[in-house]
């Protein structure tokens, strides 16, 4: 079975994140610390908040270090995803840094916060195996990365400005909408990763 | 492009869903897990469970109704209902809702909204107003404690006043039309998108498709949210959607 760590930094969807993995097959442990990280396959750093808060609590937990060392799959959802950059305008944050770029307020937006469910555009990665060029998820943010380079981009969305969906630098890849609150697409991409956490267990 | 919502909202009583007519007379309706996740299944864009007599009951059983939900609900679940403070709010959350609903605490000490964006962030704090209308002009007047209790506080400045304190998000129920089947108060979501830059979600009063496409072209709302209609199978959240799209109105399919 594959062994998903499941970082709990008090964000508000820690619940569904674990039911939506565990619906996909996987073995999810809620870790507070680095303790549980060593016999976990994959990591995922959920994210309902803020940036600030989120930085604080990993701080505090001594999971700033163990996440930079993490070279195993790691799955950053929401603000999960916010903090793989460099910074963030919310609360002025500096976050893990591992993708070059700024965490910016949504331009252009019609309204804030970005609630609902919006069309992605997925392009070639693992994580949307078997799914469309496009497809629909569930948003609730106000904030979106913004990449130095685009080549980390695997996925983009449209509201009031073009922004990025889903961005990945190697085995680190995350997504600004809800995989475990987006229906079957949603799972999809969790059973995604899951597989891809068993493939690279099974290839060390 | 962002679709606009179809929310089924369960009243929940003691573990079960009931529904009444302008807050009264209940009914049982069913079971909140099976419906949930009925609904969810169904198409729902998001699930809403409102914990209608939680001023004053335990909210034990609640938070054990949204636990079981969550289990089998892969959209969105707000959960409202009694949440007075921070700990109320980290509860829910933790039982596996995604948002949470603020309404008599409130109004009570408006500064919790302020605290709870401030520790979960905007996008979880769904302000619900229980509006009534207060005489034939376009005014609408608060009420708290599921429509007990008249607050003399203006709804749509209400509203202004939560957005600025950080709600991410309005649950607007028109009292006058709750469970009649008479359609939503346009006028008040008119007046409700005019005060804020939040989404919408209008509440009560759904009883066709017509007025779903009215609540979301012509009232500017982002979301509808509706009960009597979903229970009592007169509409599916289906058929709703597929009469939506029809409508030219941009759904999730």
């Amino acid at each position: 079975m594959t062994r998903i760590a499941l970082i709990d930094h008090g964000a508000g969807n820690l619940v569904s994140a674990a039911r939506g993995l565990e619906r996909c097959g996987a073995r999810v442990t809620v870790v507070q610390s680095a303790a549980g990280l060593d016999v976990a396959d994959g990591v995922v750093l959920p994210g309902v908040g803020t940036t600030g808060a989120a930085m604080a609590r990993l701080h505090e937990q001594g999971l700033v270090a163990a996440l930079e060392q993490w070279s195993k799959p790691l799955l950053g959802i929401c603000v999960g995803l916010q903090l793989f950059f460099a910074a963030s305008q919310e609360d002025d944050t500096r976050c893990l840094g591992f993708i070059e770029g700024e965490v910016a307020r949504l331009p252009a937006a019609p309204l804030l916060p970005h609630i609902g469910w919006n069309d992605v555009e997925l392009l070639d990665d693992p994580l949307f195996d078997g799914l469309g060029p496009s497809e629909l998820f569930y948003f609730v943010h106000s904030y979106a990365p913004v990449p130095h380079d685009e080549a980390a981009v695997i996925g983009w969305a449209e509201y009031g400005s073009r922004f990025v969906a889903a961005a990945r630098c190697g085995n680190r890849v995350g997504v600004q909408f809800h995989p475990e609150r987006s229906g079957a697409a949603g799972l999809a991409v969790l059973a995604n990763f899951v597989a891809g956490c068993k493939e690279a267990r099974r290839a060390a | 492009m962002l679709r606009k919502r179809v929310i089924p909202c369960l009243d929940v009583t003691d573990g079960r869903v009931v529904k009444g007519v302008q807050f009264v007379d209940l009914v049982d309706e069913g079971d909140p897990i099976e419906l949930a996740a009925q609904y969810a299944a169904g198409g729902a864009d998001e699930v809403c469970l409102l914990d209608i007599t939680a001023s004053s009951d335990d909210r034990a059983t609640m938070l054990d109704v949204v636990r079981r939900a969550a289990q089998n609900v892969f959209v969105p679940l707000t959960v409202g209902g009694g949440v007075r403070s921070v700990e109320d709010m980290r509860a829910t959350l933790r039982a596996g809702a995604d948002k949470v609903t603020l309404n008599s605490a409130a109004l009570a000490r408006p500064e919790l909204i302020n605290e709870c964006a401030a520790e979960f962030g905007s996008q979880c704090v769904v302000l619900a107003i229980d509006a009534k209308r207060a005489g034939a002009a376009a005014l609408w007047e608060v009420y708290t404690h599921g429509g007990r209790n008249p607050t003399g506080l203006d709804a749509v400045e209400w509203a202004a006043e939560g957005a600025a304190r950080g709600a991410g998000e309005l649950l607007v129920t028109s009292m006058d039309r709750d469970g009649t089947y008479d359609g939503y108060d346009i006028d008040l979501l008119r007046a409700m998108r005019a005060a804020v830059s939040v989404p919408v979600i209008a509440s009560g009063g759904a009883g066709s498709i017509d007025d779903c496409v009215a609540a979301l072209d012509e009232g500017l709302a982002d979301a509808v949210l509706a009960a009597s209609i979903f229970h009592r199978d007169e509409i599916s959240v289906a058929v709703l959607k597929a009469g939506l799209a029809d409508a030219g109105v941009a759904v999730r399919l």
